[in-house]
């Protein structure tokens, strides 16, 4: 490379810099992998009187986290937060060992994780069987009518086309629609084997796009290559491009209702009031609408999306 | 069970080995996206890198294009394509032979470059036109190098085509995708071994191609032209 004038050398920085602008902008899309931890050593330690909010490693969680750590220092019980612990596995321990002390959580999803035998579907069969499926040390408080879950969602032109609003109008014409899921979709009790024994909905065909909902299921959806795409409630692109979820009323799709998973020693009574006010308040389109703040174009930090919630709900000032 | 007796299990399960799911059919899908990936890469790069290597051209353009075309993450090419293009068999393929083309078109070109420039100069003397001395005297000298380039090429192709299991695509590369969507290591690991094999023995069949393909005179050029000049190592390495 020894002939190499500077100016071409600087042609070939460029292209070089636009081709890791290329790289760096082709996987934006879901997390923020370099958010901070806006907790530090202080919040690991648990100090008494002082609660440690943990969250899984996804946005919502976070964000979902920041609301119950936000309300708990609003009504004067001080709250850390300790964002992006790990998957469930992960944080079960760590509520267990005390490392943590609240966790914002899924209710069918954490029922399945306790007790895999579960057969519980509806969101009050879940709530019923929880507590006493929950190992020692554990509990779980009141869910919020929020829920985050898979669903069957279609374009408004097929809805009106097929006339559907549940996945029971869909049996009859499922032989005439393709299905776009995440590959597991194929495989999984709830996916085509739950369609078809609940509702008898065998799809024309069906593709697997491993992108959970994503802008690649999002793109065929509305070009039509697939009419059903399985994206989970809480996705702004539902709203944003009018796509309507399908009813789910044989609860194929178990409640997945937000809710604190909780270390039984360490929140008290006051805590727990704190957390169930807000929880009675959070709903699906809460959850959204701060989804799109946090994970869409405007890329806002957790915490501040959670504080104009608080705010705007009274649970701070 | 360890693992690698469930591997076993799996490979001899008569399931794996019939059906549109089958281990025959999804190698035969693997072969047809990475022979369509290299047909198209080829008919972009070896033209590219042939005319680059006989005028001395556009050097600088084409180790720049190639450096900067193999910095490119494929995944993300990939779901860049299918947002822009949609579903279907062409968005991942262009990203494949995006990813193909800088080891063809280094392949050609340096091939090319390095031939003795004593010999194509005699060959011009001779009377030879241009297409006389490129097809004549500068492809057969530059065969064991550019025929390198497109083992390079299959070997990258054929490791990466699993891919385009992302999408509603076939291929070996549906093993790994749905075995980690649905947490099932022993699948992952036989497409994984499947894709390793595939790769080894079409290198293998390559190989000897290379061998029956490339004069035998040339055997000893090679190693003294590699010696003597040292830049096209450089730029191979570089490219």
């Amino acid at each position: 490379m020894k002939n190499l004038f500077p100016v071409r050398r600087s042609i070939m920085t460029a292209a070089a810099a636009s081709a890791v602008a290329l790289a760096l902008s082709a996987c934006g899309a879901g997390s923020n992998p370099l958010e901070e931890d806006t907790s530090g050593p202080a919040a690991s330690s648990g100090a008494a009187g002082q609660l440690v909010v943990g969250s899984a490693n996804f946005p919502e969680s976070q964000i979902v986290g920041e609301l119950y750590a936000g309300a708990l220092n609003a009504a004067g019980i001080q709250a850390s937060t300790k964002p992006g612990i790990g998957s469930r596995e992960v944080y079960l321990k760590a509520v267990e060992e005390g490392s943590v002390d609240v966790v914002p959580d899924y209710s069918g999803n954490l029922l399945l994780a306790v007790d895999p035998e579960a057969k519980a579907a509806s969101a009050d069969e879940i709530k019923d069987a929880l507590p006493a499926a929950l190992p020692q040390g554990l509990a779980v408080l009141e869910p919020a009518p929020a829920e985050s879950k898979d669903a069957m969602v279609v374009t408004k032109a097929t809805a009106e086309k097929y006339k559907l609003t549940s996945i029971e109008d869909m049996g009859p014409v499922c032989k005439d629609l393709a299905l776009g899921a995440n590959p597991e979709f194929a495989e999984r009790e709830y996916g085509l084997k739950g369609l078809k024994e609940n509702y008898g909905c065998e799809p024309k065909s069906f593709e697997p796009i491993n992108d959970g909902g994503g802008p690649a299921t999002l793109q065929a959806l509305i070009t039509d290559k697939i009419q059903v795409a399985d994206i989970y409630t809480t996705t702004p692109s539902i709203e944003d491009n009018g796509l309507v979820v399908l009813e789910d009323p044989k609860n194929n799709f178990i409640a997945q209702q937000v809710l604190p998973l909780v270390s039984s020693d360490s929140v008290g009574k006051e805590a727990a009031d704190v957390l169930n006010q807000l929880s009675a308040a959070l709903t699906t389109e809460d959850l959204v609408d701060l989804n799109r703040q946090v994970s869409g174009d405007e890329k806002r930090n957790a915490k501040d999306a959670a504080a104009d919630w608080l705010k705007e709900k009274g649970f701070a000032e | 069970m360890n693992i690698f007796a469930a591997v076993a299990e799996w490979f001899l399960d008569p399931s794996q080995w019939s059906g549109p799911a089958g281990i025959p059919a999804r190698l035969a899908e693997h072969l047809g996206y990475a022979a369509l990936t290299l047909l198209i890469a080829a008919a972009v790069a070896l033209p590219v890198g042939l005319y680059v290597g006989h005028t001395g051209k556009g050097r600088i353009a084409v180790v720049s294009v190639a450096s900067a075309l193999r910095a490119l993450p494929t995944l993300g090419l990939l779901t860049l394509f299918v947002i822009v293009m949609g579903l279907g068999l062409m968005p991942p393929i262009w990203a494949l032979v995006i990813l193909t083309i800088p080891p063809l078109l280094a392949g050609a070109y340096s091939g090319i470059a390095a031939v003795d420039r004593t010999l194509v100069d005699a060959a011009r003397a001779m009377g030879m036109t241009e297409w006389q001395v490129l097809a004549k005297v500068e492809l057969p000298n530059a065969l064991p190098v550019l025929l390198g380039g497109v083992r390079a090429a299959v070997l990258q192709v054929i490791a990466t085509v699993a891919v385009v299991a992302y999408i509603n695509l076939g291929g070996l590369g549906r093993f790994l995708i749905d075995g980690l969507a649905v947490s099932d290591p022993v699948r992952m690991f036989g497409g994984a071994i499947l894709i390793a094999l595939l790769a080894l023995v079409v290198d293998g069949l390559l190989a000897v191609a290379q061998k029956y393909a490339v004069s035998p005179g040339l055997a000893d050029r090679r190693h003294r032209q590699r010696r003597e000049t040292p830049t096209v190592g450089a730029v191979q390495g570089g490219i």
